[in-house]
């Protein structure tokens, strides 16, 4: 069992230490103890069959929306928590700036988002692991930390009901704070609260996801998912987002288009980038994008790789990144000097918002470090090859590059490396994975 | 939706004389002229030639955001490009498929540049010509004919090649335009759908022609807004005194349709260094009546002291606050005013102005489907903050300092 020590990231002001799970509540939190009456606001959004702005010729000129979702409903409500001071520090007041250099990386100084929290352990060799009642969870986060239910309208058109009840048996999905905020407005998606789903994604899950980043109609307000072994600390499914008016490094990076599938989403993948990574785009519907994404999401948890995914330009574009970070630290494979830093490289820090927990290393922040960060995040080519080949495979669809047929592998299942054993340091890592039947990577 | 059409109208009466529009008309090329200081960037204008290459009516057309000509074979990069350089308020040449009314797609040089203000220096207008591209594949030979390579791969080096800036002397030639872009008509069917997607780099041809558009264009603007008095240029005029804030953050602090002004607190007079529309509106003043003002100029500090005081501590020690003040507009006539104060800090984190949300009592109806007013003051707060933090992240802005 591979586990790595790490300063857990405080989601919520109910997040203690491990073990305080059971007891009395009375602190309005989502359990049976104080949901009973709650209400909150409600804002459902419309259902659209069209993802990109292509036929989108009348529906561009539909009629305003009651609230301004992402403006005046989301960021409101972010700001009236800010202002009641339920966050653990002003994020506005972490200084923030752009490392010179062609990709632009975003560097944050944020020395307050670690303190007061002991390492804990985390199990980074398992992407799907049950949900567990005991550890914290979103059930446990207070009322006041939700801002609003999240849902499909009924009627096809935007609805904002200010004051809803909280319909538990309809399970709602709701929009929650994140109190250790890395950008203005972050906050957390929690699909289907009451059902307690462990992280791991699912078609409806992702769909939802999509909509949140529609609905806030801003390319700087992105979605974003880590996987447990991909740096999710908490194992109930989230999403996070949040505004940050700049070009991400990695929404810049060049692009090789791959494939187109069946219904007409296109798949890209990510060139001079530090981490490799697959991008999709179009398709027919926003239903089939977010089945394409969502089918590669579950190959790669179903086949135990850990990844992290980010929903860009309105969710018009959608990064999925497997990597083995995590992995290679358990292993003893990253050096001191990057542990040192202690960034954690989930889904932001991947796109290129980097947030440094010491002065020297803000102060020193080069696009040359953030590469050479980054690029220990990575897949090294020849696994990324091949795990490609796996989710094209998962997903029904050729690789028609340079007109050769897509990679059937069956053969060669055995001499795969395991995920660890990188290239670079030449050396064979112990598998992580023996014993799930379910992996394609044995040994 | 009124107001905005307004506004849209109102966008080109502010700057140039009357017979702008015609004058513009009367001109070959294809573009477009867009607003960015009015929420959602529409186009304000847009030529017959640009009309007819796409097939639309002005009318559906005019108010709308330039994103409606794209499509689902639109690199979403190149469209990534075209967002920062109107963020960054800079000239941009790329390559991009844009889509006709009968969602028909073609290729075309998107050229845009900014026009700015002699006035205050910011950007008042972004002009954009489109200039159909010939046919011709990206590297053909290359063996990807059926998997189009996306203009991203080498997109960083296309895209400093076209970026630079060359000005070249007036020409116009443009009526070939039009008959190139008759060449794509019947490109899409299913199964060629591919092929349509498939880059195709603009040559020198139509670089130079949406050049001379674009400067054509220019020149047709500055005579007509010196008509006005109110100048126009291509270049950014370097604006002394005045200028504390720059151009981007208050094209992004323009988008905020809420009562506001921004104090400067460092300034033991706490001046007003910019005022939102609606506060004029809402107080009958001007903007020169405004800017420099000591901060609460509107209210009589003898009618509550203690609400005065409040205020002016927590400004002194960087907290918000809320407060309920009888303000007087410039006829004298008054209105209680709901404040919402807050500081807000650039990005280097440190507290660069404090922002006053206003809200006039008894005016905001509540019909069970909208935020509380409350919620709206709060967002725009919210706005405030985003805008100024990022404004003040890039790699040209002093982070340290401040």
């Amino acid at each position: 069992m591979l586990r790595i020590k790490r300063v857990p990231t405080i989601l919520s002001n109910y997040q203690k230490e491990e073990g305080d799970g059971a007891g009395r509540c009375g602190r309005n939190c989502l359990r049976d103890c104080c949901i009973q009456g709650a209400r909150l606001p409600l804002y459902a959004y419309k259902r659209v069959d069209k993802a990109s702005a292509g036929k989108a010729f009348i529906d561009c000129r539909a009629r305003e929306p009651p609230v301004a979702f992402l403006d005046s409903l989301l960021l409101g409500e972010w700001e009236d928590r800010m202002e009641r001071g339920l966050f653990r520090y002003d994020v506005t007041a972490c200084e923030t700036k752009v490392i010179p250099g062609e990709y632009g990386f975003i560097a944050q100084l944020n020395e307050g988002r670690h303190l007061k929290k002991r390492p804990t352990e985390f199990r980074v060799d398992k992407v799907l692991q049950p949900f567990d009642g005991n550890k914290f969870n979103f059930m446990k986060v207070g009322q006041e930390e939700v801002l609003f239910q999240f849902e499909a309208s009924e009627d096809g058109e935007v609805q904002f009901i200010p004051n809803a009840p909280v319909d538990v048996e309809n399970s709602p999905s709701v929009v929650a704070i994140n109190v250790s905020p890395i950008e203005y407005g972050h906050v957390l998606l929690i699909p289907r609260i009451f059902e307690c789903l462990p992280q791991r994604i699912d078609h409806e899950s992702f769909l939802l996801a999509l909509y949140m980043a529609i609905e806030a109609g801003s390319p700087y307000f992105r979605l974003g998912y880590n996987s447990l072994g991909a740096f999710a600390t908490i194992n109930h499914l989230h999403f996070q987002a949040y505004y940050l008016a700049n070009p991400f490094p990695i929404e810049k990076a060049p692009t090789k288009k791959i494939t187109t599938t069946s219904n007409r989403v296109k798949i890209f993948e990510l060139l001079n980038y530090p981490v490799r990574g697959l991008i999709f785009e179009g398709g027919n519907s926003l239903e089939n994008l977010a089945k394409v994404v969502s089918d590669s999401c579950i190959f790669l948890q179903n086949s135990n790789v850990p990844y992290n995914v980010l929903i860009a330009d309105s969710g018009k574009r959608i990064f999925l990144l497997p990597q083995c970070y995590a992995e290679k630290q358990a292993l003893g494979e990253v050096s001191s000097e990057l542990l040192d830093t202690q960034v954690n490289p989930a889904v932001w820090e991947i796109s290129g918002h980097i947030v440094l927990k010491r002065r020297k290393d803000y102060d020193e922040a080069s696009e040359e470090n953030a590469w050479k960060l980054l690029a220990e995040v990575s897949l090294s080519e020849a696994r990324f090859e091949e795990v490609k080949a796996m989710v094209f495979e998962a997903i029904g669809c050729s690789i028609a590059e340079d007109g050769s047929k897509p990679h059937h592998e069956e053969k060669a299942e055995h001499e795969r490396p395991p995920l660890g054993a990188v290239d670079s340091n030449g050396k064979g890592s112990s598998a992580i994975v023996t014993g799930n039947s379910k992996c394609l990577v044995l040994h | 939706m009124e107001p905005q059409l307004e506004l849209i109208e109102g966008s080109f009466d502010a700057r140039f004389s009357n017979e702008v529009s015609e004058a513009l008309d009367q001109l070959p090329h294809n573009f477009t002229i867009s607003d960015p200081c009015i929420s959602g960037h529409p186009i304000v204008f847009a030529s017959r030639g640009f009309l007819e290459m796409l097939g639309y009516s002005k009318e559906e057309v005019i108010g709308r955001n330039g994103r409606m000509f794209q499509g689902d074979g639109t690199c979403r990069r190149s469209v990534m490009e075209i967002r920062e350089a109107i963020r960054e308020e800079r000239e941009i040449q790329v390559s991009l498929l844009n889509y006709r009314k009968d969602r028909t797609p073609f290729w075309m040089l998107f050229h845009m540049s900014p026009v700015f203000s002699a006035e205050d220096g910011r950007v008042v207008h972004f002009i954009a010509v489109e200039v159909p591209i010939a046919k011709r594949p990206l590297r053909s030979g290359s063996g990807h004919a059926s998997n189009g390579i996306c203009l991203c791969e080498d997109g960083f080096k296309s895209f400093q090649i076209l970026h630079r800036s060359c000005r070249r002397e007036l020409r116009s030639d443009t009526m070939l335009e039009l008959r190139h872009g008759l060449e794509f008509d019947c490109v899409l069917d299913t199964d060629k759908g591919l092929d349509v997607e498939e880059l195709c780099e603009a040559g020198e041809l139509e670089k130079e022609k949406s050049t001379s558009a674009i400067n054509h264009i220019l020149s047709v603007l500055t005579q007509y807004s010196v008509l006005r008095g109110k100048s126009v240029s291509a270049r950014r005029c370097s604006v002394d005194g005045r200028g504390l804030l720059n151009s981007a953050l208050l094209t992004s602090l323009g988008r905020i349709k809420q009562s506001f002004v921004l104090i400067d607190p460092h300034l033991a007079s706490k001046p007003i260094v910019y005022a939102s529309d609606e506060f004029l509106k809402l107080t009958g003043y001007t903007r020169q009546e405004v800017l420099g003002q000591r901060y609460r100029f509107l209210s009589c500090s003898e009618t509550d002291p203690p609400i005065f005081l409040q205020i002016s501590e927590s400004i002194e020690s960087g907290k918000p606050c809320t407060a309920r003040v009888l303000d007087y507009r410039k006829d004298m006539t008054s209105f209680w005013n709901r404040l919402h104060i807050s500081p807000v800090r650039n990005a280097s984190g440190k507290i660069a102005y404090f922002v006053e949300v206003h809200r006039e009592e008894d005016c905001a109806k509540q019909d069970g489907q909208t935020l509380n007013p409350e919620l709206r003051q709060l967002g725009a707060i919210a706005a405030v903050k985003v805008a100024v933090r990022s404004a003040s992240m890039g790699p040209g802005s002093s982070t340290r300092s401040g």
